[in-house]
């Protein structure tokens, strides 16, 4: 189920790449090359544990559950989770 | 020394000389008369003249050499060292000791028998010798033998003034031995955590969840399928601890799908939500549905969109039912669930062996959605649970139907007019079906061989329940009427209305007025009821046979209905009651039938079905959604009262002329 739902993220339309990091930010699955994914895994794990921890201090209820940072180029979106942390690129259609 | 002794001597020499004949010494000196006579001054001192006058010492205090001020003027002239020893010294008495004892040993042989005190007396005044003697002599005497020399008394060691003898010891120093153990150092592990407001939120509610688990544990657990539970939930975890499972990325995956749609589809996305047609102001009461999405799964492109329901609890949520019309070929059937977050996949799929023709959510139960099928049976789909299959489902044990089942909406209806109340029985996990009604359709026996009276059933298409009035329901049917029956009555029906040529494809209550009803057949007409009076309110011909009816949900004048010319029509009363006021072409290709419209609670979209299997969403424009203009000064007034008056207003326009003509 999470295989297909994967694949189907992947073969959209515009999609760059996809990354799956883990708790620890060591990416585990990526479809991108190995400096590449290991440059966004490292960087984007900091910056959502730096959100989270944003988030979770002004209401400790709250919890991130999303993140995107659109840039010149492309669209970079986070989506965490309670162990792992999914990163696709997209390039969005403008 | 007298000096003078030399002139002395002189002259003594000279008197000597006188008195006899004067000798001189050939070397003697020849001195004049006048020098003879010089005195020569001698003096006696006593100083040595042979000591030297002018010894110098070096001195180190002032480095040189000083004369010392006095010299030794004594002259030794003869030193002899003598060995005489004092007698009172202790050398000299060892000696006489010595000395004694070496007399006494030729006495003792001689004065061995004289005892005499006198003598000793004598003795000890002679001296301390002859005391000694006689001290050796009586200890002879006592001795009385012929000994050898007496014991010497001992010689006494020589000691210092203080009388003092160091002694020492030492202990013996044991050799040192090292000796070291090491333990193994403890594991050391770096931690590092912040203390945040929210780490401390979470381990409070940690410990409130394990306090409730605690809670819940004492509990006595009677049934034992929670047992069962339990431990394949046990089992579950555990599995899940062991490997590093990436299936549970499932739900950030299922968010992020969502997200890159809405990338994909962002305009579409923001056309759903702001989008307001402003050209509507022009087009004088005339309204347009804007297409938005479009939903299709590949493996539906076969089949007809057959039922389309929105989901009461998740506004975003809409169940598709596949099958096929073509009652020669009929194949497999598909459920599928899309939310319109996510248009290129959908949420749900199930699928089945037979075609979907109704399906039906349960408004309390937002998960379970009731599904009937061509070859009779019904099923009960349970979203929360992962299968494909149904939960439920009934076979023909349990009494299904005989034929299609056409509508479903909690109650069952089937072809054949039987009316099943399906139950749920949660514990025994059976469907159990109890009849509601079975109509008999009056006056249509036919004359079957041998004289037999069948009964035929008519067959039953669609039917709705009154929305406030539980027991009331409408059933259309294949030949074109429409009945109204009451739950109360299993056999028999309240009315019937004679309502088209053809078979009725739905028929629904209006959502606000009580008495009125919508219903539309292939026969090209849609028709608009007050259930109390037989003869049609408004009738609308849309020039070709029309799939599907609805009333919308925010207004009571307001309804769409798809022809299966691939038009949609809407109209709303209050603004035209002749025509519609919009009318649209809504499927790309020709030939594409339209089965099924809905329209959503909320938002102001519709989907459509149609028989190539996709289902596509559409806005609608302001025009169509307008509200009661408030007069000025008075308020807008809102609610489902308005909305009766509203309609109450036209049918009574419409009412009296009927009424006056009709009854």
């Amino acid at each position: 189920m999470l295989e297909e739902t994967l694949k189907r993220i992947q073969a959209h339309k515009g999609v760059v790449g996809t990354i799956v990091v883990n708790a620890e930010g060591i990416p585990i699955r990526t479809t991108l090359d190995n400096s590449t994914t290991v440059q966004y895994a490292g960087l984007l794990h900091q910056l959502t544990m730096k959100a989270r921890s944003t988030v979770r201090d002004i209401d400790p209820q709250n919890d991130l559950t999303f993140l995107r940072i659109r840039s010149k180029k492309h669209e970079i979106m986070v989506a965490p989770d309670k162990e792992y942390l999914l990163i696709v690129i997209q390039n969005p259609c403008e | 020394f007298c000096s003078d002794a030399s002139t002395e001597m002189g002259e003594g020499l000279d008197e000597w000389a006188a008195a006899k004949t004067l000798i001189k010494p050939p070397d003697q000196l020849e001195l004049t008369e006048a020098e003879l006579k010089e005195e020569f001054t001698r003096i006696l001192t006593a100083n040595n003249p042979h000591a030297p006058q002018n010894i110098v010492r070096y001195s180190f205090k002032e480095r040189t050499y000083k004369p010392i001020s006095y010299v030794d003027q004594m002259a030794i002239h003869f030193s002899l060292n003598g060995n005489m020893i004092l007698k009172d010294s202790d050398e000299g008495r060892c000696q006489n000791a010595r000395l004694s004892t070496e007399a006494d040993s030729k006495i003792i042989s001689e004065e061995a028998e004289i005892k005499d005190e006198e003598s000793t007396e004598d003795i000890q005044a002679a001296g301390e010798e002859e005391a000694e003697e006689t001290g050796t002599a009586e200890a002879a005497e006592a001795a009385e033998a012929e000994e050898l020399p007496p014991p010497r008394p001992k010689e006494r060691k020589l000691a210092n003034q203080f009388n003092f003898i160091e002694r020492a010891s030492k202990t013996l120093n044991n050799p040192l031995r090292d000796r070291a153990c090491q333990s193994e150092p403890t594991p050391c592990k770096n931690f590092s955590a912040t203390a945040n407001q929210w780490e401390i939120y979470d381990a409070y509610v940690e410990e409130l969840q394990k306090m409730e688990k605690s809670k819940e544990k004492e509990k006595p657990r009677a049934h034992i399928a929670k047992k069962e539970e339990k431990r394949r939930g046990r089992k579950s975890t555990s599995l899940e601890s062991q490997s590093d499972d990436i299936t549970k990325v499932s739900k950030a995956a299922k968010i992020m799908e969502r997200m890159v749609n809405q990338n994909t589809f962002d305009d579409i996305a923001q056309d759903f939500k702001y989008f307001e047609d402003a050209s509507d102001e022009y087009r004088d009461q005339q309204g347009t549905l804007l297409p938005l999405w479009k939903f299709q799964y590949d493996k539906t492109k076969r089949l007809a969109v057959t039922a389309i329901s929105w989901n009461p609890k998740y506004k975003d949520l809409f169940a598709v039912g596949y099958g096929s019309y073509d009652f020669m070929k009929q194949s497999q059937g598909m459920l599928l669930l899309y939310t319109m977050k996510n248009p290129s996949f959908p949420e749900y799929i199930f699928s089945s062996e037979s075609g979907i023709m109704c399906l039906d959510i349960h408004n309390d139960h937002p998960h379970l959605v009731a599904v009937g099928f061509y070859d009779g049976n019904v099923a009960i789909y349970n979203l929360k649970k992962p299968s494909s299959q149904p939960s439920h489902k009934s076979s023909a044990k349990s009494g299904k139907h005989m034929d299609p089942v056409w509508q479903v909406s909690v109650l069952f209806l089937s072809s054949n007019l039987l009316l099943f109340m399906w139950n749920l029985l949660c514990l025994q996990n059976e469907l159990v079906h109890t009849d509601v009604i079975k109509l008999s359709v009056e006056g249509t026996t036919m004359q079957g061989p041998e004289g037999l009276q069948l009964q035929t059933f008519g067959c039953g298409t669609s039917f709705d329940f009154h929305k406030k009035i539980d027991y009331l329901f409408l059933v259309g049917t294949e030949e074109g009427k429409i009945y109204k029956c009451s739950k109360c009555y299993s056999s028999q029906f309240l009315d019937v209305f004679e309502a088209h040529h053809m078979a009725v494809d739905a028929v629904s209550w209006n959502p606000y007025h009580m008495k009125v009803f919508i219903s539309c057949s292939s026969d090209w007409t849609v028709k608009i009821w007050d259930h109390t009076i037989k003869t049609p309110m408004f009738i609308y011909d849309l020039n070709s046979a029309v799939g599907d009816v609805a009333w919308s949900p925010y207004s009571s004048t307001v309804f769409a209905a798809v022809t299966t010319d691939g038009k949609a029509h809407v109209f709303d009363l209050s603004v035209n009651k002749y025509e519609a006021i919009c009318t649209q072409v809504v499927v790309a290709k020709k030939k594409n039938k339209i089965t099924h419209i809905q329209f959503n609670p909320v938002y102001p979209v519709v989907i459509i079905g149609d028989d190539r299997g996709h289902v596509t969403c559409l806005k609608l424009s302001p025009n169509l959604r307008r509200m009661p203009k408030e007069k000025k000064g008075q308020e807008v007034k809102k609610g489902p009262e308005v909305e009766i008056a509203k309609l109450d207003k036209l049918l009574n326009l419409v009412r009296e002329p009927a009424g006056q003509a009709g009854r």
